[in-house]
């Protein structure tokens, strides 16, 4: 009991949590009903991200209600010999991706809601060249991050200025900086809507219960004051 | 008006069945003919609604048994696998979870109604006592229930009080082991603790909630004016003049009651059942890790004041043993209420202000243990050094002690201030307030 409060004062008091606590998170401008948006993050995610991550509870099928279809699924989406009913699994062993990156690559079904969507739109955004380090990158928000910048093609390259804490282009990518924050947005509203892909259907169903139930209240307190007109 | 019904004059099917098992005479004594005061306010609502949940809780948990598996390899993509593939699973796991905080909810409220109109009092020690012991198993019962999804957070606040009973002294390292069954929390807690989740705790509840009623139906509600209404009677019919049928008027009224609570529970599941990391905490959507320490480790809201009490008692000698035993008195010293109480009077409408400050000191203190409960207790940061004895301690901790102190007094001092605290004269008959 002592040695994990003790732990778990000394990990609140490091700097190394403070750094990924007390980061200014930028606020993600999503929007989980537009189809389009979650369309291009779901083409970013399985042609980058799926590659070392997985996402194991998510299968390929529920990408038709993003208002994807089945040939497009198949055609494009689809690695080869898997079928569209299929989690998106990869084929990297967690054991050798261990000793390739001192860290396996997590799992991001539902890191959206561990992590939060600010977080995973922040942390995209924060990589920056680090030589001090093998993979030669790091990341402001979560700092010593294993992760090198895999969509550094895109955005290109910046640096930290130590004295402002901000970061800025050294060399340019394929997109402006308007671009590569669209396709951010994308990403983190794909990921958001795959942390739990039924989301949407249930705040639907959401006001239809609580209008049923508001109509059944007004039948109860009439149903109450009919019963109880006698009492004094 | 529902038509009466007589076990001797009934026919046909019903009177089949009643001269073979005394339906008619069961649904008359506990409903149609059990006479409650006419006088219940909104705060006799929440003991049907706790049956309510506990009911729903038991249902919806069959379901998610059906899919769930209680297994250290497959528990927390099994409870992935409800939300996304299983029809509606995903409603059925939210209303479980909201469920579980809800039903804290609702008992909190429950209890706070007994202690403000005195419904522990002669002779209700014992519907009082077999309450306490529903919390109790209750707790139990949710602390069993959160390890199941296997996340972080189940992982390390199981981590965490299981290692409680290790502080026991001489027998605590061995008693730890013990209720894991290993090392650590592993494959092998988690099976006994779902165990003590689907059928342990819940039959015990079933049980202890089936006495609760029993002791409840035989000394009568109590009250907002804590007056017995057994003692003014109708002299032919025997039937208390205050006292109504609890069928219709307060099933009537029980589902207006219903109808807003549902509206309440239905907004939190569709459209926030995380309800802001409280009742889902982000940190159990990472799968269990017994390798990475969360950096912040802290119960679900509902324990959170009672763990508070745990971290605020410093150790003595080495030992963590008197932070526990005072979180475990903290909640069985509920238990002694009806003897700690000597006020003459039930209900807070006619005991004094020193009574009402105190019970006002003892939820201020609830509700602020219960917010520190959630954060470290850095949050608020350290006193400076210049000052004497408190330089250097945290802000947060200290406040923690001095509600601790208040909560608890709250009780060891009733017997003090509530036959000190001038009441008001009580009337003879309900009023209708």
């Amino acid at each position: 009991m002592k040695s994990i409060i003790i732990l778990i004062f000394i990990l609140i008091q490091s700097p190394f949590i403070f750094a990924s606590e007390d980061i200014y998170l930028e606020k993600a401008p999503i929007d989980l009903s537009d189809q389009p948006s979650l369309q291009k993050g779901a083409r970013t995610f399985i042609n980058y991200c799926l590659n070392c991550h997985s996402a194991k509870y998510m299968r390929y099928n529920k990408l038709l209600d993003i208002g994807l279809s089945k040939k497009d699924i198949k055609e494009n989406l689809l690695f080869t010999g898997k079928k569209i009913g299929d989690p998106m699994e990869i084929s990297m062993p967690v054991a050798e991706s261990k000793k390739w990156f001192g860290a396996a690559p997590p799992d991001l079904s539902v890191v959206a809601r561990s992590r939060g969507s600010d977080w995973i739109y922040s942390y995209m955004k924060g990589f920056y060249r680090d030589s001090s380090r093998e993979i030669g990158w790091n990341n402001i928000v979560y700092v010593n991050s294993a992760m090198p910048h895999i969509l550094w093609e895109l955005q290109g390259e910046k640096k930290l200025d130590q004295k402002t804490g901000k970061l800025s282009l050294i060399k340019a990518g394929k997109l402006n900086e308007k671009e590569y924050d669209s396709v951010i947005t994308d990403l983190t509203n794909f990921i958001t809507y795959m942390s739990e892909p039924g989301q949407l259907k249930r705040k639907k169903m959401g006001f239809y219960v609580v209008g049923f139930l508001l109509l059944l209240l007004v039948l109860t307190v009439k149903l109450k004051k009919e019963f109880w007109k006698d009492i004094k | 008006m529902a038509k009466k019904i007589d076990s001797q004059d009934s026919a046909g099917f019903i009177g089949w069945i009643d001269e073979r098992f005394p339906l008619s005479s069961f649904i008359k004594n506990h409903l149609t003919e059990y006479y409650a005061p006419k006088n219940f306010n909104f705060w006799y609502l929440f003991g049907a609604l706790a049956l309510f949940v506990f009911v729903m809780q038991i249902l919806t948990g069959i379901f998610l048994t059906m899919h769930y598996k209680p297994d250290a390899a497959q528990a927390f993509a099994s409870v992935e696998y409800i939300m996304r593939d299983v029809s509606f699973g995903w409603l059925i796991r939210y209303m479980h979870s909201t469920g579980s905080s809800l039903f804290f909810v609702v008992i909190y409220l429950h209890m706070f109604k007994s202690l403000m109109y005195g419904s522990y009092q002669k002779p209700r020690e014992l519907l009082w006592i077999f309450g306490v012991a529903i919390f109790l198993a209750l707790m139990a019962e949710a602390f069993f229930g959160y390890l199941l999804p296997w996340g972080q957070m189940s992982y390390w606040g199981a981590q965490v009080i299981v290692n409680l009973f290790a502080t026991v002294p001489f027998i605590g390292p061995d008693l730890a082991e013990w209720v894991r069954g290993d090392y650590l929390i592993s494959d092998a807690t988690l099976n006994r603790f779902f165990a003590f989740h689907v059928i342990a705790l819940p039959l015990a509840l079933a049980g202890l909630i089936l006495t609760h009623l029993i002791a409840l139906h035989e000394v009568g509600s109590n009250n907002p004016d804590g007056v017995e209404i057994k003692n003014y009677k109708d002299k032919k019919t025997g039937i208390p003049l205050d006292g109504i049928p609890f069928h219709p008027y307060y099933t009537v009224k029980d589902l207006i009651g219903l109808t807003v609570f549902l509206i309440v529970f239905a907004s939190i599941i569709f459209f926030a059942p995380e309800m802001g990391g409280y009742f889902l905490e982000a940190n159990n959507f990472v799968p269990a890790d017994p390798l990475v320490t969360p950096s912040h480790i802290a119960p679900v809201w509902y324990f959170t004041p009672f763990y508070s009490i745990l971290r605020a008692v410093p150790p003595i000698l080495n030992s963590q043993f008197p932070g526990v035993a005072a979180m475990g008195l903290s909640v069985l010293i509920f238990a002694f209420v009806p003897w700690l109480d000597k006020s003459p009077v039930r209900s807070i409408r006619y005991k004094g202000i020193l009574y009402k400050k105190w019970l006002g000191a003892f939820v201020v203190s609830f509700i602020i243990l219960g917010y520190l409960g959630t954060v470290p207790s850095t949050i608020w940061g350290q006193f400076p050094m210049i000052l004497p004895l408190l330089g250097g301690s945290d802000v947060a901790t200290v406040v923690a002690r001095i509600f601790t102190i208040i909560y608890f007094s709250f009780f060891i001092l009733m017997p003090i201030y509530s036959k000190k605290s001038i009441t008001k004269p009580v009337p003879t008959r309900v009023t209708m307030k």
